[in-house]
């Protein structure tokens, strides 16, 4: 950029790219597709730090303890999006109390005061009172996208305050919440004049809506591309539902049981034959198999089946998913068994991603015949699949061998083998080769959950080949110390470690301290850890939180325990923020 | 890149390092007694956990081996001994088949939702399926005075009031007041083991429920078997409020 060609000026002159003026940068900087490369850019330079955390426009805390909300909410100011994340993952299988923390609103208050334009808020794993939502509803003027995710705290009353406070709502996501029924009918709340909605979701919702007052809704926003029902919709007000509004993209029907009519068939097959945009479904299909029919004209256009709640099983549910040729996400119950997931093997060769859930996962008698044998069909015949959780009772090191050699391009591999320490079933060997072989193969994968019988042997092929592994989940497997230590000296990328009922100390932690704090968390539960090497990790590492959980009903104070005292869970994660203040009594921060 | 440690925790040297990942034939529990001290003489420095802790049988995990292992061997007192011993006793009483918490990795909201459907029945089971729902309800809501959130409970996965409301405990921090009163009484179940005691406060709670009537009761009043098959939600009220809901035995 300087100019013609002269040569005689020194070139001690500072780049031409220095002067350019910070509005330039932050224009540059939003063609960054990803938070991480934001991240990376700012930690360059002042000049690109100041510029790019004053146009970040969509914040994402990972862990709501990392930092304070008002430090949040000040070094981005100008955030129209926020996504926080609250309870640590095990939550969601009840390994973590009640009232642990991770409370929305010193996040909805600090966003209050500081980003007047925000538009969109979402909230996973974390308690989301009514005030909370009455807060947003009139904090935000442009407030458009609200995502709840298996949260709690609210009510239906909360959802009233939303519905009629948020004049310019596009988005209501309710998925898998706690809602308690106050029995308002607060969807009558949208006002007439409301037009904007594009996506409803209310499948959590237990309790009651006014079908009239909901059609009249969909009738009048006509840009509704989600809808998600509840159970409380029955099928024929589906049907009609679906009839007004022929636009939409994903259909959610709630409960679909009832008892046959051909006539009710007939209104259901017209309203789909309308639908010529309808690219993903879900819904508790319980029963009924005889309506499945109803749905084939959609068949073809499915990118997406959600049957994870339907326990329809048997010959019409296959031929239902062999239709679906497009399919990219398959969720489904284990009662489509081997037989079935060979069909989706042969129709569905798109499939990007699949998840099969336990039908019985506490009745050992109610077998179902669904083995290692479908999975291993699928990832031989769809070279796209890349993601799969899967539930099982049994697996061998061959069937492993033979998914890994088929499908490398693995990104998310969770097999759940219901009964822990579950061996090979044919040589009965531990599944360490199996698992061995995935992580050497699939050099991409990101997150991985372990199950069945499984010595410290696999734990050092994990650490060793698994360099772009973030997410790591471990129960009952291992034998020592070793194993955790495998995992922490290797995993370059580490940044999310769940452990259950492994026969690991916290040797390991000391002895890999500084590990800890380049990860977002690791949480240990029914593992073999004392008091005294806690206090010592969290001594040594300032910036972690090192969070103590005992049994509720025994909360006593630190200083009556000893070093050799058990802990039951351990939790620590990095950050800048100091220990909370709002922790329980049966939680302590060490 | 880790920083060089002021101490070597994890004792490994290099020959201990490799002969502790030597490849072996056998069952990791038998592996497990032969790798660690045969290891070329150099001693891992895992002497500070309790015997035994380290190592898994096969069965233990299933009932919450390793916690039963480690209270073992710390030192406890007297009382919190017999209470461990009796939820110990409390795990391995049901077969090996017992409910380990959160395991299988199912959520909740998922457990509950497929509480509520009931399976299409095979066709030569029908009958059996159709009859293998309890009368009245599995899950039932939970709430608790001033608490901002619901529970929900399986009426099913409980065989009388003492563990109702020992899972009601656990659910909401508070605690049995009788518990090891009732211990002795046997046979003698209700409602010594429903009274409950708010752990914060200091305030009795009382356990009540609304039945298929709508109408309020206090829990325990009737045999167990007829609560469950008329009990439709429960409620822990605190004290004052209950007045009304008739006398309970102290």
């Amino acid at each position: 950029m300087g100019r013609g060609g002269s040569r005689a000026a020194p070139a001690a002159a500072a780049p031409p790219w220095h002067a350019l003026p910070d509005e330039v940068w932050e224009h540059a900087f939003s063609f960054l597709p990803s938070a991480s490369d934001r991240g990376a850019v700012a930690g360059s330079c002042h000049s690109w730090l100041r510029a790019e955390r004053r146009s970040r426009r969509r914040l994402i805390v990972a862990n709501c303890y990392a930092a304070a909300p008002r430090d949040a909410v000040e070094r981005f100011p100008a955030v129209r999006a926020a996504e926080v994340k609250g309870k640590p993952h095990f939550a969601d299988f009840g390994l973590v109390p009640p009232a642990w923390g991770a409370a929305a609103e010193p996040w909805v208050a600090a966003a209050a005061d500081g980003w007047p334009l925000l538009e969109e808020l979402s909230f996973k794993r974390m308690v989301v009172t009514d005030e909370c939502l009455e807060m947003i509803a009139a904090s935000f003027r442009n407030f458009q996208v609200l995502r709840l995710v298996s949260c709690e705290g609210f009510s239906t009353a909360g959802l009233a305050a939303i519905a009629a406070g948020c004049r310019n709502l596009r988005e209501l996501d309710l998925q898998e919440n706690e809602i308690e029924d106050c029995s308002i009918h607060w969807l009558s709340l949208f006002p007439e004049s409301f037009t904007s909605l594009v996506t409803l979701n209310f499948s959590c919702l237990e309790g009651d809506v006014n079908i009239t007052v909901l059609e009249r809704l969909v009738t009048r926003c006509r840009n509704l591309k989600t809808l998600k029902l509840n159970n409380a919709i029955p099928l024929d007000k589906l049907a009609s539902l679906v009839r007004k509004a022929p636009q939409i993209v994903e259909l959610g029907t709630g409960r679909f049981s009832a008892d046959y009519h051909p006539d009710l068939f007939a209104k259901l097959e017209a309203a789909c034959a309308g639908c010529k945009s309808l690219r993903r479904l879900s819904g508790a299909w319980d029963a009924v198999p005889e309506y499945l029919p109803a749905f084939y004209c959609v068949c073809e256009g499915l990118t997406s089946l959600n049957l994870s709640y339907a326990t329809v099983r048997g010959p019409e549910l296959i031929k239902f998913i062999s239709r679906c040729k497009n399919l990219q996400l398959l969720w489904v119950m284990d009662l489509i068994e081997d037989h079935g997931l060979a069909v989706v093997a042969s129709s569905c060769n798109k499939l990007q991603e699949l998840r099969v859930f336990p039908s019985a996962p506490f009745d050992a008698a109610e077998q179902v015949s669904l083995t290692e044998r479908g999975l291993v069909d699928v990832s031989a015949s769809c070279p796209m699949l890349e993601s799969v959780l899967y539930f099982c009772r049994r697996m061998t090191n061959e069937a492993l061998i033979t998914i890994a050699k088929n499908r490398p391009n693995f990104t998310c591999f969770r097999l759940c083998i219901i009964e822990p320490h579950t061996p090979d079933y044919i040589t009965h060997q531990p599944l360490d080769a199996g698992f061995s072989a995935i992580v050497e193969s699939c050099k991409g994968l990101r997150r991985l959950s372990v199950s069945g019988l499984l010595t410290d042997r696999v734990f050092k092929s994990i650490g060793a080949h698994a360099n772009r592994l973030e997410m790591l989940s471990i129960a009952f497997a291992g034998n020592s110390d070793l194993g955790l230590h495998y995992i922490l000296s290797g995993c370059k990328s580490l940044k999310k470690l769940e452990i259950r009922d492994c026969p690991f100390g916290d040797k390991p932690l000391l002895a890999n301290a500084a590990k800890l704090e380049t990860m977002r968390s690791l949480w240990m539960s029914s593992c073999s850890l004392t008091l005294g090497p806690c206090q010592q990790l969290a001594r040594k590492m300032p910036r972690l939180n090192v969070e103590v959980m005992n049994d509720p009903r025994r909360a006593c104070p630190l200083d009556s325990l000893t070093d050799e005292s058990p802990v039951e869970t351990l939790y620590v994660y990095r950050t800048i923020a100091g220990p909370r203040s709002d922790t329980p009594a049966y939680v302590q921060i060490v | 890149m880790t920083p060089p440690q002021e101490r070597d925790y994890m004792g490994l040297s290099p020959a201990a390092a490799v002969a502790a990942t030597e490849l072996r034939l056998g069952l990791p529990g038998t592996e497990e007694a032969e790798g660690g001290e045969a290891a070329a003489g150099a001693p891992l420095t895992l002497d500070l956990l309790p015997k035994g802790g380290a190592k898994r049988g096969f069965a233990d995990a299933i009932v919450g081996g390793t916690a039963g292992q480690r209270r073992e061997a710390a030192a406890r007192s007297k009382e919190e001994e017999e209470e461990e011993e009796e939820e110990e006793k409390k795990a391995q009483a049901p077969a090996a088949k017992a409910q380990v918490v959160g395991w299988p990795p199912i959520r909740s909201y998922r457990k509950n939702t497929m509480a509520m459907n009931t399976p299409t029945p095979k066709s030569k089971n029908d009958a059996e399926a159709k009859q293998a729902p309890a009368q009245g309800c599995f899950y039932v809501k939970v709430s608790m005075d001033g608490a901002p959130y619901l529970r929900k409970v399986d009426l099913k996965m409980y065989k009388n009031y003492k563990e109702l409301s020992l899972a009601l405990e656990k659910m909401f921090s508070c605690f049995t007041v009788g518990h090891s009163e009732s211990n002795g009484k046997s046979g003698r179940e209700g409602l010594s083991d429903c009274r409950l005691m708010d752990l914060k406060n200091g305030t009795e709670l009382l356990l009540t429920y609304e039945d298929k009537d709508g109408d309020w009761m206090l829990v325990g009043d009737v045999p167990w078997r007829m609560f469950t098959g008329s009990c439709r939600r429960l409620r822990i009220m605190k004290g004052p409020d209950a007045v009304g809901l008739g006398k309970y035995s102290s």
